[in-house]
């Protein structure tokens, strides 16, 4: 994977109506990859949080027996956070408003874990 | 296990730094090695090598950003199989200081650890005296200097 082809993947997440941003997190250091971001947005703080967030719910889901999450989406007040974990390890995560057509980003989240792997 | 800190200014923001960062160990120190705060150390010792050794890593990184002509580096952060050790300089009116926490990777991420230290630079600046750098520790006092502020540190 090229830095092009990353922002490739984001873009078409990013294209998606009600879509705020989308971003690609080490999902061990909680760093951020690549993003792509409306303006107002804390990346950083987003994927340091998400990929905590993401260790959590994996431990609980192991716990639990349920197996390793496939994608999960957190619903608030002025929008959501929709994340696919990649097959190395990578989160794709997209930031959303409230009313966003939730399958239509997962989708999106889904093509780009596959591409980034 | 609780935050000890010889200046009492530093003990507010090092206490939110440890919970909200998830650190396990975490010094606060001038870049002489100067311990001002400390979470999770038992043993005095353990404080001392910690700081002179983060102390050196600091003047070795810097000199060699010196070299290159370039300013200090930010930070540095060693990933190990278990814990990772985060080391960053800042700023505050209380002059330099030097911030090294450690974290379990299980707990804790380089993500969250930089993400917080952030915070914690913004507190200890708000927090930090305006004026009135601590004298320098002379020689001949440096032993009961030192021994005070591990007593401090380590509440004994």
């Amino acid at each position: 994977m090229t830095a092009a082809s990353f922002a490739q993947a984001l873009d078409q997440i990013t294209r998606v109506p009600g879509v705020r941003g989308a971003m690609l997190v080490a999902g061990d250091d909680g760093l951020v990859v690549a993003e792509h971001l409306m303006e107002g947005i804390r990346g950083p703080a987003v994927a340091a949080l998400a990929a905590s967030l993401a260790t959590r719910l994996r431990r609980a889901m192991q716990a639990a027996g349920t197996g390793a999450g496939h994608f999960w989406q957190l619903l608030c007040e002025r929008g959501g956070l929709l994340v696919v974990p990649g097959a190395s390890g990578i989160l794709v995560v997209a930031i959303t408003a409230p009313d966003v057509n939730a399958g239509l980003v997962r989708l999106e989240l889904l093509r780009a874990a596959e591409a980034v792997g | 296990m609780t935050v000890r800190a010889v200046e009492s200014w530093t003990l507010q923001p090092l206490t939110d730094y440890v919970h909200e960062a998830g650190a396990r160990l975490v010094l606060l120190m001038t870049p002489a090695g100067q311990v001002l705060a400390q979470f999770g150390f038992t043993r005095a010792v353990d404080v001392m090598a910690a700081a002179a050794l983060g102390a050196a890593i600091m003047a070795t990184t810097t000199e060699l950003a010196r070299q290159l002509g370039q300013p200090p580096f930010a930070a540095l952060n060693h990933q190990g199989q278990r814990h990772g050790i985060f080391l960053s300089g800042l700023t505050t009116g209380r002059g330099a200081l030097v911030v090294l926490a450690v974290y379990d990777l299980d707990v804790s991420s380089l993500g969250l650890v930089q993400l917080f230290f952030e915070q914690l630079v913004t507190d200890l600046r708000a927090a930090s005296p305006r004026e009135g750098v601590p004298k320098q520790v002379l020689a001949a006092d440096f032993e009961r200097e030192l021994n005070e502020s591990l007593s401090t540190l380590f509440g004994r």
